[in-house]
Parts: C-alpha cells; sequence; structure tokens
C-alpha cells in the first residue's frame, strides 16, 4: 500500500524539529535553511504552518520538467528529482503552487522532499502528530475524522 | 569545533566596531557555553564595582553548544551582565528561535560593549554585520519593533529587543525575542536600553555540525522517548502549561498570597492551568527543538481585557493573581501581554505590585502617592493599569519601576519587600517548602526558582519525594540542583527538559555533539565550577553572607491558613551546612581547596 504524509496545521506548535531532522538526514549537519520542510510561525497570533512538498499526483512541476529530472516514481507514490538528469533550468521552482521546490545557490542543486527514501525522518521526530507518515487510505481518514469530531464538540455544547 | 560554532561576535557601540574572535576552546570544555561561559568572559573584563547602567558594563547574549541541534527542548540563549536590579551577576534565559538562529549564522556569542551615541539595532546576516540606526523604532513596543525591523531586513529574521520599558530603564525590564519569549530576570532589559541598543536581528544560513552524528542521534532519541514518556514532560506541561502548578502549591498550602501575607489562597483554581485551559487557551506552543510545549497561545475576549498572545505561566499567574490577591484570569492574562509588549519581568512586576498594595492597605502609601487611585489587594484593574504605568514611567509607575525593594525602602520599610539581594521572590513559599528557602537564600542572582529548583523533588516527586517540611538533606538536594541547572543552562537546554531526562543523558548527548568526553562527574563538575564562579563575582561586587538571607516574614511570621498553617522557613537549620558541603567557609567564601579543585584560581 502507497503511504501519504499528512500534514496536520493544527498540530503544529512551532518547534521546527522537522526541519532539525531534514538537515541533519540530508545535510548532515543542522541547517534548517537547507531543510526541505519549514515550519512557518505568525508569532502575534501563535500560529505554525509546516510547508513541504506534497508530492502531488498531477505535479506541475514534472510537467514542466524538460529532462525528465523531475518525475513520478508510480510504484512509491513519490515526485522524485534526479540531480544527473537537471539543467538547473528552476522551472520546477516556478511551477510549483505551494513553492516546496526551491534552488539552492550555494549548491546549485533543487532541494525538494525526497520522503527520505521511504522513511521520512521529520514524522519521525515530529512530537506532536503535526507530520505523519501514514497507509493512504488510513491518512484520508484521519483527516476526516478530525474535521467529523468539531460536529461532535458542537453538538456536544447544545446537548 | 563541534558543537559551537567556534566564533564569538564582539560590538563596541561607543566606536561602533564590529571584531570577530575565536571561541576560546579551553574555556568552552569548562563551562561549556551560554550562562558559564558568559560569566567567565564577564568575571574576565567586567569590573565588579561598575555601575550597572553605565558603559563599562557589558551585555552577553550567549547560545550553548545544543543550541540549534536538535537535543530535545535544548534550543536556548542567555542574556550575562552585571544586574541592575540586584547588583550580582545576572544570566536570564531564553527559548525561541533566537538562539539557534545566532548560531546559523556563525556565532556562539555576541558581546556588546560601551553605550550608542544615538538608539541604535544590531543587524546580523551570516557575515555580514551592521549597526544600524534604531531612532524610528525608539518608543515602540516590542512587538511592533519586531515586525518594523523584520520589514527592514529580512521576513524570516529572528528579532531580540527591548521595549518601551527597556529604554526607561526600568529596573526589571527583559529582552523580549521571538515577539513572546523573554530572557526576563535582573532587568538584562535596562543593561541593553543604557547601551542605546533597541535591537538584535539575525538571519543565518550555516549550521551547527556533531562530532559522532550517528551516536548523538541515538543519544537524542533516548532522550526523547524519556521525556515524553513522562507524566510532566511528555503530557502535564503541554495539556495545562506550568500553570497546572496553581492548584498543586495551593494544596499544599505553599502558594504565595497577597505579598506572602498568606500561602493559601481558596480560589486559586480560577487562575490555575485547568481553567487556562478551558477558557483562554487557543493552542500549545513550542520552543525551538521543544517536545514539551509549555507555552501558551491565549486569547481573552472580556471586553476591559481584550487581546491575544502568550502566557501566562505558572509565576505569571501566582504574581499577578494570588500575590496581588487576585482571581481573574483575563486581568492575570492581560497583564501577562502588556509585559511581553512593554518588556517586563512578570515576576517582579507582580510582585513589586503585590508589595505597594501591601503598604497601601497598612497605610504607608496613601493615595498621594498612588496617583489618587486606591491599591488594595485585589483591585483588578488598578493592577493591570500600574503594568502600563510601571512600562511607561507613568506616574505612580516610575516608583513601581525601581522594583519592590527600592520602593519600600524609600518608604521607610524595606521589610515589605518580598525579596533575595533586591530580586522579588516567585510563587514557591518558603514557609511550605524548606529547601526553596535555602536556593532563593544562597542564589547567585537574588531570588530565584529555575537554578535550583528543589520544588520537583519536595513537592512533584521528580525524581524521588523528599518532605517538604523537613530541613534535613535540603542543603546537599539544593547543591545538586544548583549545580546541575548551571551546567544544563550553559549547555543550552531547558530546565523542563529534567522532566524525563538527567545529568548522565546530558553528559551523553553533550559528548557525542561536541567530541569532548563528558563523564556524568565531569558534568556535573562544570556546574559546580559555573556556580562557584559567579559565586567569587558577587563576591567582588561587595555581597556578602549577611546577604544570603530571606525577608523575616518568611522566618519568622508563621503561615496563618491552609494546609501548612504554623510553619515558617528555618534557614538558619540549613545554610551551615551548606556553605560547609560547599566547601566554603562559615562567611560562604570558597575555600582554596575547592577552587583547586575546580580550576578556579585566580578567577
Amino acid at each position: 500500500m502507497k503511504k501519504v504524509l499528512m500534514i496536520h496545521a493544527d498540530k503544529c506548535t512551532g518547534c521546527r524539529n522537522c526541519e532539525l531532522a531534514c538537515s541533519f538526514s540530508h545535510e548532515g549537519a543542522f541547517q534548517p535553511r537547507c531543510s526541505s520542510v519549514h515550519a512557518y510561525t505568525w508569532e502575534r497570533e501563535g500560529i505554525s504552518v509546516p510547508m513541504m512538498c506534497q508530492h502531488c499526483d498531477d505535479a506541475p512541476c514534472v510537467s514542466v520538467c524538460p529532462t525528465g529530472a523531475m518525475h513520478v516514481n508510480e510504484e512509491q507514490g513519490r515526485v522524485e528529482w534526479e540531480q544527473g538528469l537537471c539543467i538547473l533550468c528552476k522551472m520546477c521552482t516556478v511551477a510549483c503552487p505551494f513553492g516546496n521546490a526551491v534552488y539552492d545557490t550555494s549548491h546549485k542543486r533543487i532541494i525538494k522532499c525526497d520522503l527520505c527514501k521511504g522513511d521520512p525522518e521529520c514524522a519521525r521526530f515530529c512530537p506532536n502528530g503535526a507530520l505523519v507518515y501514514l497507509d493512504d487510505i488510513i491518512a484520508v481518514r484521519d483527516r476526516k475524522k478530525a474535521f467529523a469530531s468539531k460536529f461532535r464538540a458542537a453538538f456536544k455544547e447544545v446537548s | 569545533m563541534y558543537g559551537w560554532t567556534g566564533n564569538i561576535l564582539r560590538v563596541n557601540l561607543s566606536i561602533g566596531s564590529v571584531t570577530r574572535e575565536p571561541t576560546p576552546p579551553e574555556l568552552a570544555k569548562l563551562y561549556l557555553g551560554g550562562r558559564g561561559l558568559g560569566s567567565r568572559i564577564i568575571s574576565d573584563e567586567v569590573d565588579p564595582k561598575v555601575d550597572p547602567l553605565g558603559p563599562e558594563n557589558k551585555l552577553i547574549l550567549a547560545t550553548g553548544p545544543f543550541t540549534g541541534t536538535f537535543a530535545p527542548s535544548a534550543g536556548r540563549f542567555m542574556v550575562i551582565a552585571k544586574a541592575p536590579l540586584t547588583g550580582a551577576i545576572a544570566c536570564s534565559n531564553s527559548g525561541g528561535s533566537f538562539g539557534p538562529e545566532l548560531k546559523y549564522a556563525g556565532y556562539d556569542m555576541v558581546i556588546f560593549e560601551g553605550k550608542a551615541e544615538k538608539p541604535v539595532y544590531l543587524w546580523i546576516n551570516d557575515d555580514h554585520v551592521e549597526i544600524r540606526d534604531a531612532g524610528h523604532l525608539w518608543g515602540k513596543n516590542t512587538h511592533d519593533t519586531t515586525d518594523a525591523i523584520r520589514a527592514e531586513t529580512d521576513d524570516e529574521a529572528k528579532v531580540a529587543c527591548i521595549g518601551p520599558a527597556g529604554e526607561r530603564l526600568v529596573l526589571f525590564a527583559c529582552i523580549m525575542n521571538d515577539m513572546q519569549r523573554a530572557a526576563g530576570r535582573s532587568g538584562v532589559g535596562a543593561v541593553m536600553g543604557s547601551k542605546n541598543l533597541k535591537a538584535v536581528a539575525v538571519a543565518g544560513s550555516g549550521m551547527v555540525r556533531a562530532a559522532d552524528p550517528a551516536g548523538f542521534k541515538a543519544a537524542v532519541l533516548k532522550a526523547r522517548q524519556k521525556i515524553l514518556a513522562h507524566p510532566v514532560g511528555g503530557q502535564g506541561l503541554k495539556a495545562y502549561g506550568t500553570d497546572v502548578l496553581v492548584n498543586i502549591l495551593n494544596e499544599i498550602g505553599a502558594l504565595p498570597t497577597r505579598n506572602f501575607r498568606d500561602a493559601h489562597f481558596p480560589t486559586a483554581d480560577r487562575v490555575g492551568g485547568e481553567s487556562l485551559s478551558a477558557r483562554n487557551l487557543t493552542r500549545p506552543k513550542g520552543c525551538f527543538s521543544c517536545i514539551i510545549s509549555c507555552g501558551r497561545v491565549t486569547k481573552v475576549t472580556a471586553p476591559k481585557f481584550e487581546g491575544y498572545g502568550e502566557g501566562p505561566e505558572y509565576e505569571t499567574a501566582w504574581a499577578f493573581g494570588p500575590d496581588c490577591g487576585i482571581d481573574n484570569l483575563d486581568a492575570v492574562t492581560k497583564a501577562n501581554y502588556l509585559c511581553n509588549e512593554l518588556g517586563l519581568d512578570t515576576i517582579t512586576m507582580g510582585a513589586t505590585i503585590a508589595c505597594a498594595m501591601d503598604m497601601f492597605e497598612s497605610g504607608i502609601l496613601t493615595l498621594k502617592d498612588t496617583d489618587g487611585v486606591a491599591l488594595n489587594f485585589g483591585d483588578v484593574e488598578t493592577m493591570v493599569d500600574m503594568v502600563r504605568k510601571t512600562g511607561l514611567r507613568e506616574g505612580f509607575g516610575d516608583k513601581l519601576a525601581l522594583g519592590s525593594y527600592r520602593l519600600a525602602e524609600s518608604f521607610g520599610h524595606p521589610e515589605y519587600s518580598m525579596t533575595v539581594k533586591k530580586q522579588e521572590m516567585p510563587a514557591y513559599d518558603p514557609r511550605g517548602v524548606q529547601g526553596i528557602g535555602l536556593n532563593y537564600a544562597t542564589n547567585n542572582r537574588g531570588a530565584c526558582h529555575v537554578r535550583g529548583y528543589t520544588i520537583a523533588v519536595e513537592v512533584l516527586g521528580n525524581p524521588t519525594k523528599m518532605d517538604p517540611r523537613v530541613t534535613e538533606g535540603k542543603a546537599a538536594l539544593d547543591i545538586v540542583f544548583q549545580n546541575l541547572t548551571a551546567a544544563l543552562d550553559s549547555s543550552g537546554a531547558c530546565l523542563f527538559s529534567t522532566f524525563g531526562i538527567g545529568a548522565d543523558d546530558l553528559a551523553e548527548m553533550l559528548s557525542a555533539l561536541t567530541g569532548i568526553n563528558y563523564p556524568v562527574e565531569e558534568f556535573m563538575k562544570a556546574g559546580e565550577r559555573i556556580w562557584n564562579m559567579e559565586k567569587l563575582w558577587n563576591l567582588r561586587v561587595g555581597l556578602t553572607a549577611t546577604d544570603d538571607i530571606l525577608p523575616e516574614r518568611l522566618l519568622k511570621d508563621p503561615i496563618s491558613t491552609g494546609p501548612a498553617k504554623g510553619g515558617v522557613n528555618r534557614l538558619g537549620e540549613m545554610l551551615p551546612e551548606y556553605y560547609e558541603l560547599r566547601g566554603w567557609d562559615r562567611n560562604g567564601i570558597p575555600g582554596e581547596a575547592k577552587l583547586n579543585e575546580l580550576s578556579l584560581n585566580g578567577v
């Protein structure tokens, strides 16, 4: 069964353990600037939102890639980037509607989530269940139920 | 270097110079970083007799080796200076993302010297370091300052700044970072204000490296698991915040009430963590690398106190609550928001208002002193307004801005001030919990709970339980906690990680991170070294054993109601043993043998 990385922004506390785990795994050092995931925080309101590649089924970054460097791995359900094929045209960074593929000028590469080849460190280190890596059917149900529980709370109040 | 970046930034504000120097490896090994290394530099470079608000004082913002790594809940930085409130060494500790960002920019610490001619802020963007004009920011609160600096630097820059309170040299002004986090105590914000330094903004693209990446990761995963499995570290603090302590302390009768007139507050539950979670909590918040998330994102909808922000945590809820005879959580929360925006230490602010209320009810203060406003215990709206007045030094706020000791002393009644070394005591009554009294009395920065948190053992039973009412064994307990915390702070870890892990876990992570072998004994010895060094500096300031004392009220006036009724603090039973176990003489002066053992000769 395919797995999906689910983001539950409502559970994010802005601790950025995901950024640390991602960069430690990929760079061998703690360097959040080079992480594929970023948790942005609005400090006045105390709101944090993690952002990372959604591995779209119909991915704009793949559509615009002229060399096939950015491609879909159907079997694993991942959008992957292959450095050897990449001409660094950066069209993928333009095409991604979320800004989740970025160009790293210092290392001349694209930084984008690779799901750690199937064992994502960000989900492993998230202490809050804001990033979870689940079988896709379960992941979908999980989100649905989280919203359904809001009705439960509302009904509880009136009953 | 691993863990450390290996670089220190030195900024002389008088001449506008910025220089870089290496982090001294030998001192880093002995003093770890943050509080330890920063205090050692103050000790080496600052005359203990200087005016804390004069240009000769220095202000150091320092990280620890853990800062910027995924060591659990260990992303902290510390601010070290000679303290305006106490005259003693100050080290105030804060979380958020500022400390880690400083390391990603390439620096273990920034040392500020001198005084700028006019308001400035420092902008650090990796190697690019620039002293910029801050004239347009002067007068702005901490949130607006942060937004304005981001607009002219980098919208993801991390900003530490002072508010109007720091500019106006309120003696307990704090430094706020990430808008909601505070390096709170002892008035480090006033030192910043005295240097005309409005803010430090930093953006870093670099990295922190580990000597043994696999070993570090394994040690971190083990430590995380212990904290997450702990009932306080893994559950309680996230669900209720530190404010959960209100009911716990009230139940044992050690919740200081009405300026320590009493130690039990019948309606305390109204300002406790359970009430906060039910009424005001929007969501829990975590500092950088935190797995505990004790932070409280809250809102108040009651029209008089409407607002949103972070807090209160326990000390704050107590200071503006029971200590002022107040059980209105909305007002307490609003007072907290004002402190964050104006840049005030919540503990000293609340306790100073409580002291003023006590003096007002005793007839020492009259309406002509308090701008014509009655200041009785329980006066909710007046309490909130006094916070605002203090931050702006308006009217009676100008007197409150000096802290409770100078306020009470100026009216001829210093005994109304619930302070040690002129710093206000936090929210644990030493008459109900003996060991914490000894810790307040002996603490190097004046009364303080976070540098010898014996409450963990005496009240919470973590990791073992001791009877809070006995004095036996408390000297040894205090020393272990004081030493542990000195090492822990200096490493960059958060005190709350000890709800799950201990010195052995910290030493294991530190060894793998830095590549320097720290057996647990060496880690604890570093803490003892730091404690003794701070003590030596305070002795040079002129503090003596007569300053290791609690207010008379706690030694002579028994608690009148509640579960700990009849209790007084029996400091005299503990202090001589404390000095002896520390290897100090009867006057609290470290002996030659102890100094040799700790490599502190000549310091």
